[in-house]
């Protein structure tokens, strides 16, 4: 399970996801809080590239359907860009 | 513009995986048809959003990528040889005495007995960046797309993004407009390294500005724009006079035009009966990831079953004399001929 999959079975507004988490749209991203931004590591090449199609992307930007829920992250607080919805 | 009408029974619109399957099968059934897709290539989001990723649910294909789908569909319809109108939208489509006329943004005119949609998520449009008031320039100062480089000549232009179409347009309106700044977020660029280069160059030789930094808001007014406030990468802000702002964030999935076609919606879907999955227009079916009905999975496999029924009755509008007997492609003869191995 991915943080978008987590929002889009709970009906999150602002995750579209609407290429279903193929890091191919750019309609997923979320800011990690700051004090989550280790537990959850940086994106990988693929990601930092398809980042460059949202919009307002900050340095705690992440797509969250490359963010994978594990028990480590238990408590995980994402923010949705305020345009985004 | 050719005021030229083609006429065949068949109007598929989308060429993802779903409406090409629909060739086949309509194919089978001797319907002849027409294809019509806003994207360059066939495909839909299989090859425009992840042409490299497997999928692992198409029977009998323990795994394969979009693009590999795509081009096995298309060597799969070959014998039907359909014929692809690509680079345009569906505009308008009209109810004639015996079925329907279908104009594209393109000028394209088709006239057909049946209509097939099977436009997935809708048609693949420019994202539009949430900047407010942008709608106010768009068409005047904002563009997200070059119909004429003529329109462009001795412009101030900004070019906003890092990938293939933002550096195309950068390298291919450089020498007709009056100057270029490309801006991107960052100083690594997803566009192919050739174009990379060429940019570069012409940034070395000062005939291209390259800026980091993202658009924040827009300044003009009577849609002209005069200046844009950058947000840079080091968080201070700063002012970027500009005539012309062309964003390239990608595509976006929208609706588009079908809205208005008269065919009843729910929530951005078309309602389909399960038997024909024809909408609430009869000759107009809707298949694939569009369409709704109880039960409804947005699975490929899914919209190629749907093309199958689809096709036994789109027979019924097409030959109404004739009493179609159903055949498998294992021992109908006159099914293998159609398929050319006969």
């Amino acid at each position: 399970m991915t943080v978008m999959e987590a929002a889009v079975k709970n009906s999150v507004p602002g995750i579209a996801a609407e290429c279903g988490g193929a890091c191919a749209c750019a309609t997923c991203h979320v800011y990690v809080d700051e004090a989550w931004r280790e537990k959850t590591g940086s994106p990988e090449q693929m990601e930092e590239d398809m980042l460059d199609f949202a919009f307002d992307v900050r340095s705690e930007s992440r797509l969250s359907c490359q963010i994978k829920v594990t028990d480590a992250l238990d408590g995980l607080v994402v923010r949705i860009p305020e345009k985004q919805i | 513009m050719s005021e030229t009408v083609i006429k065949t029974d068949a109007i598929i619109i989308g060429a993802g995986p779903v409406g090409l399957f629909a060739v086949f099968e309509l194919g089978l059934v001797d319907i002849k048809a027409h294809v019509i897709d806003i994207l360059d290539r066939p495909g839909g989001q299989c090859t425009e959003l992840y042409p490299e990723k497997p999928i692992y649910d198409i029977p009998g294909l323990t795994i394969v990528t979009g693009q590999e789908l795509t081009d096995k569909l298309m060597a799969q319809i070959k014998p039907f040889d359909a014929e692809f109108h690509f680079n345009q939208r569906v505009e308008t489509l009209e109810r004639l005495d015996r079925g329907f006329g279908v104009t594209t943004d393109a000028g394209t005119k088709i006239e057909g007995k049946i209509v097939v949609i099977a436009a997935g998520g809708g048609s693949f449009t420019p994202k539009r960046p949430p900047l407010p008031g942008i709608e106010n320039y768009e068409g005047t100062s904002v563009f997200y797309s070059v119909r004429k480089m003529e329109n462009f000549r001795g412009r101030d232009v900004l070019i906003v993004g890092g990938g293939d179409s933002a550096l195309d347009w950068t390298l291919n309106l450089q020498p007709v407009a009056k100057s270029i700044t490309l801006l991107h977020r960052r100083a690594e660029f997803r566009a192919a390294p050739a174009s990379v280069q060429k940019m570069l160059t012409l940034v070395e030789s000062g005939d291209v500005s390259f800026k980091l930094g993202q658009v924040t808001e827009l300044h003009g007014e009577d849609g002209q724009l005069r200046s844009v406030t950058v947000k840079g990468s080091d968080g201070t802000t700063f002012e970027q006079p500009t005539e012309i702002m062309m964003p390239f964030f990608g595509l976006t999935m929208k609706l588009g035009p079908v809205a208005d076609w008269g065919i009843q919606l729910n929530e951005n879907l078309i309602p389909v009966d399960t038997e024909k999955f024809e909408t609430s227009e009869k000759g107009i079916f809707a298949i694939g990831d569009i369409n709704t009905y109880p039960g409804k999975l947005k699975l490929i496999l899914s919209g190629f079953h749907e093309t199958a029924l689809m096709a036994q009755q789109a027979h019924k509008y097409v030959y109404p004399d004739k009493k179609l007997i159903f055949q498998y492609t294992t021992s109908s003869s006159s099914l293998q001929k159609k398929l050319g191995v006969k």
